[in-house]
Formats: C-alpha cells, sequence, structure tokens
C-alpha cells in the first residue's frame, strides 16, 4: 500500500508544520507526539508483509516517540510551571514560509539525487524536509523545551530516511538508534528541569554567562 | 450559453444571503440558544431597501460608487465559475485570475469609499481589511495554481469542470491540502471568526464592519448583500473542488451546489463556535498557514 | 573474547560502583575497572583478537592505537580521581564514578566497532556519559555548559546518523556486502556511489567534526571544558577528541578507498586551517586556564584534520599526534585541575605565582606549556613535524607557511597566561600547599610518556602507526 505511506509522509511534514506555526509549547508537543505515531505506522505501510522485525521497530518507534517522550516533556512544563508560549525569535509566519522553503528544497535535491530504485518517491524528499525544518525550529526558537522538540524532528528525518533501509540494515541497529534518541532527549529533559529551576525560566537565550572576556 | 449554468447563477444569487444565516444559527444552536431567523439577512435587506440615504458631506461620488462596484464584480466573479459542475457562463485561458482581481476590485472600491469618509475610524478598519487580503491573495493564487497542475486546464471553468473528476484519483493528498487552503481563504475572505466577527460591535476588533460603518440604508444593504455573495462565492468554489459534478445530470449537478453550499455554511458556524477569534497579529500567521498547505499542494504536483 | 570483554568490563565496573553505595569503594571500583581495561589492551596487543559479530567488532591498527591511548589516559585519570575525591566529592561521588566507567566503555565500543552505526552508538553513548561528569557541581555555569554541549554535540551526532544513512545509500549498488561493515565498504569500495559518498562523507565530517571540536563547531568547547573539572577537561580534551578523530579517520578510510580522496582531503584541510585561525584568534587575551586550554584543543583537533587532509606522511602524522595530544591535554588538564584544588594558590581571575606554592604542579604546567606548543624534546613537535613536512612535501607552501605562522602565534598566547600563572608574582605570601601524591603521580606519568614519544618510538607502535597510515591513504615518512 504505497499509496497509504504517501498520506503518512505527507502528515509527517503537516505535523512539522504545525510545530513552526503553532504558538503554543503544548501543541508543539502534542504535534511531535503524532509524528512519532506517524513514524511508527510507517513501516507496516512500507512493508505490509509485516514481519516480526517490522512490527518491533513499529511497535519500539510509536512507545517511545508517540508516548514517552511526549509524556516526559509534558512532565517538564507541568513540573516546571513553564509559560507556554514558544517565544520564537522568527515569527510564525515567516517560519511557516520558510518551511516551505525547506520543503520545496528537499524535493528539489532529493530529485537531483540518484535513488537506489527500491527507495519510495516520497520517502527521502519528507525526511530531508523533516530535518531541515528540525534544525531550523532548535536554531530560531529560543526555548529550550522547544529546541528539545526540534532536535526530536530533526532525528524523526534521520529515521525516516533510514527507513530506507530497513530491509539491509538488521533490527539491533535500530534499536540502538531508538535507545539513544530516548536517553539522549532524557538527559536533555532533566537539564531543562534544572535550567528552570536555576533561571525561572526555560528561556536558552538567558544561558550568557560563559563567554570568552 | 448553457441553461444550467444561467440557472446556477440565479440560485447562486438567490441563496447567498441564506447562508449567513444558516451559520449564524448552527452556531447558536451548537452554543444553546435558539438564534436568530434562518432569513433573517433577507429581512435585514428589505428593512434597509425601504430606509433612506445619509451622506457624509465629506463624501464623494466614489463613497456613492462603491456598494454598487461591489455586488456587480461580485456577480461577474461568480459568471466565471462553473456552478453547475460543468462549465462556466465565461470561460477563458488564465480566467482565475481574473476571478481574483474582480474581487479585489470590489475590495478596493470599499476601502476607497471607506477613506472617502475622512474618518480615522474607517481608515483603519480599510487598513485591517488589506492586510488580510494581502495574505489572504497568494494562498488563493497557489490554490489556483494547484487546481491548474493537478487539471491541467487554465481555467476556472475547467479546472472545476470535468478534468478535476479525473485528478481526484490520482491526487488525493494534494486536493485534500488545496480544499483546506481554499476553506481558510473562505474565513478570511468571508470575514468570519477566526480572522473576523460579523457579530462583534467592539471597534477595536472589528475589521470588515467598521470599514462600512458610514454606509447606510439601500446603499448598506448593497454592502451585505455583497459580502453574502462574496462568501457564497468561496463555498462555490469549494463545492466545485470537492465535488466534481461534470458526470452528474444539471438538475442533479445544481441540486448539490446548493446543498454544498448549505453544508459550508454549517460548517463555517461550527467553526465559528469552537474557535476563539484570531489576535489580530496573528491573522497573517493563519492565512501563512493557508498558502503553506497550497504551496505544499503544489510542490506535491509539480513532482508527480 | 578479548573484544567482548574490553567493553563489557568498564560497562560492569560502571553498574557495581552505581550499585556499590559505600563511599569508600568508589575510587577502588575505579580503578580497578581502569587496571583490568589496561591489562586486557595489553593482551590485545599481543594476540591476534578476531572478529566478533560477523565482523561487527574488529580491532585494526588505527582502532588499537585508540583504544591504547584512551585505556593508558583513563588510568591516569582514574588514579587522579583517587586523590581528587579525597577532596571534592561531587555528589558523594556515585554518579561521577560510574558516569566515569561508562565513559570508558563507551570509548572502547567506538574504538573496536567496524560497523558504522556501532560506531555511532558508541560516540552518542560518550556524549551522555560525560554530559552528568560536565554538571556535578549543578550550578548555573555548568547548567549552562551542559546545555550548550548536549544540544550542539547531539544535533552533531544527529547529523552523523545521517551522513551513516547515505553511506548505506551509497553502499547500494553493491548488494553482496554487508550493510555498513567497514571491511565489506573497503573491498566494495570501488563499487559505492560517488555522489552519495560524498554526500555522507559532508555529513560525517560536520557531524563528528563537531564532537571532535573543528571550528566552526566548536563553540561547546570552551564552556564544557571551562566548566568540567580538571581531570573531567582531560578526559573530554584527550580521550572523547580521539574517539571523535577515529570516527572522522574511518570516514577518510572509505572515502580513500573509494577514490574521492581529491574530494574530501580539501574539506579536512579547510576545516583544519579554519581551526587553527580560531583557536590563534581566541587564544590571545585569554585569561581563564580552561578555556585557554580548550581553544588549545581546537588547534590540536585542526591539527589532525589537517594531517588527514594532506595524505602522505601527514596521516601518520595526524594519528601519532591524536596521541600525544591525548595526553599533553591530559597532563595540562590534571595539572590545572591541581592549581584550581588549592585555594591557597588563589582564585581563577588573579591566579599567579604557582610556582612558589604548589612547585610540582607548577612545573608540571611548565613541561606542559612547552609539550603543547610542540617545542622539541616532546612527540608533539615529531608529529607536527611529520604534518609540516607532508605539506612541503605536496607542494602546498602556503599551508605550511600559514600553519607555521598560526602555531607561532598560539604559542605566544599560550606562554603569555600560563607563564603569568607559573611565575607571576605571588599575590598574598603564605604557606605552600600540601600536594597529594595522587595528585602528581599521574600527570608526572603522562609528561613522561610525551617525552619518551618525542624521543624514541617503539618498534610495535611504529608498526601499529605505520599500518595506520596506510589504511588512511598515507605512508609513515
Amino acid at each position: 500500500m504505497p499509496r497509504l505511506a504517501d498520506l503518512l509522509l505527507l502528515l509527517v511534514m503537516l505535523t512539522s508544520f504545525v510545530v513552526l506555526g503553532t504558538t503554543r509549547l503544548s501543541t508543539c508537543i502534542r504535534a511531535v507526539a503524532f509524528q512519532g505515531l506517524l513514524l511508527g505506522m510507517l513501516p507496516l505501510a512500507l512493508y505490509p508483509n509485516g514481519e516480526l522485525h517490522t512490527w518491533g521497530l513499529a511497535v519500539g518507534t510509536m512507545a517511545v516517540k508517540a508516548v514517552i517522550l511526549p509524556r516526559f516533556l509534558s512532565w517538564a512544563i507541568r513540573e516546571a510551571a513553564v509559560r507556554r508560549e514558544v517565544e520564537p525569535r522568527v515569527g510564525y509566519a515567516l517560519s511557516l514560509l520558510l518551511g516551505v522553503v525547506a520543503v520545496a528544497a528537499a524535493f528539489a535535491i532529493s530529485t537531483g539525487l540518484p535513488l537506489p530504485e527500491r527507495t519510495r518517491e516520497m520517502l527521502v524528499p519528507a525526511a530531508l524536509a523533516t530535518v531541515i525544518i528540525g534544525l531550523f525550529v532548535l536554531i530560531t526558537r529560543s526555548k529550550a523545551l522547544v529546541q528539545v522538540v526540534g532536535y526530536l524532528m530533526l532525528e524523526n528525518g534521520v529515521y525516516l530516511f533510514g527507513l530506507t533501509h530497513v530491509e539491509r540494515v538488521p533490527f539491533l541497529v535500530e534499536a540502538g538508534v531508538l535507545l539513544d534518541v530516548f536517553v539522549g532527549v532524557f538527559i536533555m529533559g532533566i537539564v531543562v528541569f534544572h535550567i528552570n529551576r536555576e533561571f525561572d525560566s526555560l528561556d536558552s537565550a538567558r544561558l550568557t554567562e560563559l563567554t570568552d572576556r | 450559453m448553457s441553461r444550467s449554468a444561467l440557472v446556477g447563477l440565479a440560485l447562486l444569487l438567490g441563496v447567498a444571503p441564506l447562508l449567513s444565516g444558516i451559520a449564524a444559527r448552527t452556531k447558536a444552536r451548537l452554543t444553546g440558544r435558539r438564534g436568530a431567523p434562518l432569513l433573517q439577512l433577507y429581512w435585514d435587506l428589505a428593512r434597509l431597501r425601504r430606509k433612506g440615504v445619509v451622506y457624509s458631506r465629506t463624501t464623494t461620488w466614489v463613497f456613492r460608487l462603491a456598494p454598487i462596484v461591489l455586488v456587480a464584480t461580485a456577480a461577474l466573479a461568480a459568471c466565471l465559475v462553473p456552478l453547475d459542475g460543468r462549465r462556466a457562463l465565461v470561460s477563458f485561458s488564465g480566467d482565475f485570475v481574473a476571478f481574483a482581481y474582480l474581487l479585489a476590485l470590489g475590495r478596493f472600491f470599499l476601502v476607497l469609499a471607506a477613506l472617502d469618509t475622512g474618518s480615522s475610524f474607517e481608515g483603519m478598519g480599510a487598513s485591517r481589511e488589506v492586510t488580510v487580503a494581502a495574505f489572504a491573495e497568494p494562498a488563493l493564487f497557489l490554490a489556483f495554481i494547484a487546481l491548474v497542475l493537478a487539471t491541467g486546464s487554465l481555467s476556472l471553468g475547467g479546472a472545476l469542470g470535468a478534468p478535476l473528476t479525473q485528478a481526484w484519483p490520482t491526487a488525493v493528498p494534494a486536493l485534500a491540502m488545496v480544499t483546506a487552503s481554499l476553506f481558510l481563504v473562505l474565513l478570511a475572505e468571508g470575514s468570519r471568526v477566526p480572522v473576523d466577527d460579523p457579530a462583534t460591535h467592539l471597534e477595536l476588533t472589528m475589521i470588515h464592519e467598521v470599514m462600512v460603518l458610514d454606509h447606510s440604508g439601500p446603499d448598506f444593504a448593497l454592502i451585505l448583500y455583497g459580502g453574502a455573495l462574496k462568501l457564497a462565492l468561496f463555498g462555490a468554489l469549494l463545492v466545485g473542488a470537492v465535488v466534481p459534478r461534470a458526470g452528474l445530470a444539471p438538475g442533479l449537478g445544481l441540486a448539490v451546489l446548493v446543498l454544498g453550499l448549505l453544508g459550508v455554511a454549517v460548517l463555517v458556524g461550527i467553526v465559528e463556535s469552537v474557535t476563539a477569534r484570531l489576535r489580530l497579529s496573528r491573522v497573517p500567521q493563519f492565512l501563512t498557514a493557508a498558502s503553506a498547505l497550497a504551496a505544499l499542494a503544489v510542490i506535491l504536483l509539480l513532482v508527480r | 573474547m578479548i573484544l567482548l570483554a574490553l567493553i563489557a568490563v568498564p560497562a560492569l565496573a560502571a553498574v557495581g560502583a552505581y550499585a556499590h553505595r559505600a563511599a569508600e569503594w568508589r575510587a577502588p571500583w575505579l580503578v580497578l575497572g581502569a587496571l583490568l581495561h589496561v591489562v586486557l589492551v595489553a593482551l590485545a596487543w599481543g594476540s591476534s583478537t578476531g572478529r566478533v559479530f560477523g565482523g561487527w567488532l574488529a580491532l585494526d591498527a588505527l582502532g588499537l592505537i585508540v583504544l591504547s591511548t584512551v585505556s593508558l589516559l583513563f588510568a591516569v585519570v582514574a588514579s587522579y580521581a583517587v586523590g581528587y575525591l579525597r577532596r571534592e566529592s561531587p555528589r558523594g561521588g556515585r554518579a561521577f564514578v560510574s558516569c566515569l566507567l561508562a565513559f570508558l566503555a563507551a570509548a572502547s565500543l567506538v574504538a573496536l566497532s567496524h560497523h558504522f552505526v556501532l560506531l555511532w552508538v558508541g560516540l552518542e553513548a560518550t556524549t551522555l556519559a560525560v554530559a552528568p561528569l560536565i554538571f556535578h557541581r549543578h550550578d548555573r555555569r555548568s547548567l549552562e555548559a551542559v546545555w550548550k554541549y548536549l544540544v550542539l554535540s547531539s544535533v552533531g551526532i544527529a547529523l552523523a546518523l545521517l551522513g551513516v544513512f547515505f553511506l548505506a545509500t551509497a553502499q547500494a549498488g553493491a548488494p553482496a556486502g554487508r550493510p555498513l561493515v567497514l571491511a565489506d565498504l573497503l573491498r566494495d569500495a570501488a563499487r559505492l556511489h560517488p555522489a552519495w559518498l560524498k554526500a555522507a562523507f559532508i555529513f560525517l565530517l560536520v557531524g563528528f567534526g563537531t564532537k571532535m571540536g573543528l571550528a566552526p563547531m566548536h563553540t561547546w568547547k570552551p564552556d564544557a571544558y571551562g566548566e568540567a573539572p580538571g581531570l573531567v577537561g582531560g578526559l573530554m580534551a584527550g580521550a572523547l577528541t580521539s574517539c571523535a578523530f577515529l570516527a572522522v579517520a574511518r570516514s577518510t578510510q572509505v572515502a580513500v578507498a573509494a577514490g574521492i580522496g581529491p574530494f574530501i582531503q580539501p574539506l579536512l584541510v579547510a576545516f583544519g586551517l579554519l581551526s587553527l585561525v580560531v583557536a590563534a584568534a581566541f587564544l590571545i587575551g585569554q585569561t581563564d586556564l580552561k578555556r585557554l586550554l580548550a581553544y588549545s584543543s581546537v588547534e590540536h583537533m585542526g591539527l589532525s584534520a589537517l594531517g588527514l587532509g594532506l595524505g602522505a606522511a601527514g596521516t601518520y602524522g595526524a594519528v601519532l599526534h591524536m596521541i600525544n595530544n591525548a595526553f599533553v591535554k591530559g597532563l595540562l588538564f590534571l595539572a590545572v585541575g591541581n592549581v584550581l584544588l588549592h585555594p591557597e594558590a588563589g582564585r581563577p581571575p588573579t591566579l599567579s605565582g604557582v610556582l612558589s606554592r604548589a612547585p610540582v604542579s607548577g612545573l608540571l604546567l611548565l613541561i606542559g606549556l612547552f609539550a603543547v606548543t610542540g617545542s622539541p624534546p616532546f612527540g608533539t613537535f615529531l608529529s607536527e613535524f611529520a604534518i609540516l613536512s607532508a605539506a612541503f612535501q605536496g607542494g602546498h607552501y602556503w599551508i605550511a607557511a600559514t600553519v607555521l605562522a598560526l602555531l607561532a602565534v598560539i604559542f605566544v598566547g599560550l606562554a603569555a597566561r600560563i607563564l603569568d600563572v607559573v611565575h607571576g608574582p605571588s599575590p598574598r605570601s603564605g604557606e605552600k600547599a600540601r600536594e597529594s601524591p595522587w595528585l602528581i603521580a599521574g600527570p608526572l606519568l603522562l609528561a613522561l610518556a610525551v617525552l619518551v614519544l618525542g624521543v624514541f618510538i617503539p618498534r610495535a607502535l611504529f608498526e601499529a602507526l605505520s599500518a595506520a597510515a596506510r589504511a588512511l591513504g598515507g605512508r609513515a615518512p
């Protein structure tokens, strides 16, 4: 069912746009959780004659990216009692426009790169677009928690590209990747929690004590 | 010139004032009120028709001309849309540009009239209206471009006509995004929540209403009617994009159009009752999202 | 067996140190883990180790060199930590010791992995193991440092993963090979898709280069090194960068084998030169000792990248330089840590006259200064010389000239501050600091090691270095 896969990929890109356009922290987290859910469904849609491997990947991805990490981030928001706005350095409208540019660039790049035949048409551009938008969020949002969301999107994009190799690269590898993302974001979350307690704000723009004098 | 297209135009002109009534009723029902009669806008129009007109001494002919231009341009634009789902009354290559700029012309005159009053109040409304329009226009054009790409037809009559029936099965995601984008544009162009609030009477939050505050009597009736017609027009675009009716009998096609318009009105009512009006500074963001959707659809159709 | 044990022993020790709550057992766990690791590495030198998991884990010359460097440096740091934990016990030291050992396990994984994803997992694990070590003081400054470190290196590592996937795509033309296994990549090098391989190398270089601290991705370095305790700084500047260097070297290895050397070498040279320029610019006038060392680390990583990029004898120099850099940075960070551990010697901004207060630490700083700037009797001189001569022999005279000029500037910048700290007037007359032997033995050993490397390179090491240089498309001088 390649059509279903394309639809899922499209939704993945749209959720990226939700993160770019939303003003609320909680929407950001919900969007990235939804993206994780979509990512979990993708292996099943791409490789429908589901072997155990595919199912394991799907379940693992959903558990980590759609449930555990978003829950943890929401916990951090609640516990740290942060302000619920995103407070970007680049305006929302401009972010959305640049997001469109990113998608266009991703499609342009991936039509230029010679792909192995087996790869689905939309997978590579969607992956590149998600990577670029994730990086963009990471750079232009000053709130630490949103930066974590951006990082998650970046990882999601990398994961999407990794899906082109599900058949060739063994399961252990993907498990390792998932685990790394999990632990990475977990540690980031804990640091975020401390940042808030120390600075009374999650704004990483306030982290300016360390400079070259 | 086909008869069904003419009948379609007549239907659109007749049904237009009903839509805002339905939207208001839906909203009332959802919020637990009984609401105004469905035909309220017809009564209002009739009442205004009977009243006299007051013109401020500062106004000129522009002020008097504007309401007529508004209705005339909207009606002309309606001729470009294939209302029966087969062909439009007037159709030529690139007529979607004409469609957009006919509506823009009507708005332009309305804005001039607002400035003509010399009141800073109307001027503020006009500037807001233009801001919204400026952000809505790219979204509309991108949606049109997507339709053109999907159908390969350079006119609205074609793009919303027979070729669309073949385009839908091959490009579901892109056309769905176009539809969503068109709906957002409809909310903005029709001055509905979350962009504008037709029910508000708080000066600071009004956009469209404040701009036409000085019009009275039959002039105001024309403006109300023009606004309703514009909403109906965008509704017809939306129905045309979602339900390709080229295969249906002309009568059935028109029935679907009317039903579709009523459906759009209900949808608008639902949106109005579940969302709050956006802060003015967030409106560009909202419309950029509409543009982004349409642009994504264009990209998808380009790489197909 | 040895290969698995090299990873498992420190990992188990990390778990043990965490599970064992008794405070007096922390240091023994650490030293035990470190010593066992050194013994295992020595065994690995002596015997052929074979491969595990279908070629995923293996030990070649390059890996062995990195592994030994990391292991020796870690042993020294562990012995230093015995003294350190007596003086300052960051939050009980339980997580501290555990993270140190976890770092050793992750670094061993990096050195042993011959599979690119495994390599990536290992590097990410080193990143995560080090983060709590920087953050051990739980104050604002360390918080800021650890945040910058985490964000930048996580982004770097994510881009590197994308590079790894690109590499897998490039390999699609050689479906017989096991995906991403180094041996098979090298065997099928000619059939790798060049465009994807180039894209892969760029991402790998940027990603792993971030961990190495190449400019312009170096910005986390001064903050993280500045806030981490001395021994953690030494470990990061010595061992972590060596692991990252290995990752870049592995990417280079594949690229050179596939014949895209002319494409990647200018990239490496450019990153190397830029790092030297940035280091020189920021070293001048820097007052904070640890930040000074951080920029020096940027410089040395730049030199290593330069060596890789110049090819020929440059690769030999690059690998040798990595060893030297690890030992010298360990020495300097431990010495600076010593100085800062003695409140009698004054606080950082006014730090001065260390030689009269804490003579041994002062002396170590002085030795470190000459070693780090590549002065003759030390190993760094040899490796920098090898890199420079590669530039001359390759006809890149302007590169050589630029590097020489920048090295001179860096020498002045480092010497100005360190000589000031060591020799300057003492702000307060007072009692001499008591320098614990635990805190001195390690750095002295490192100083000795750098000196030995400058005078005499053992035959086994020379052969390993030559083999590594050949693997990287170069040769021994």
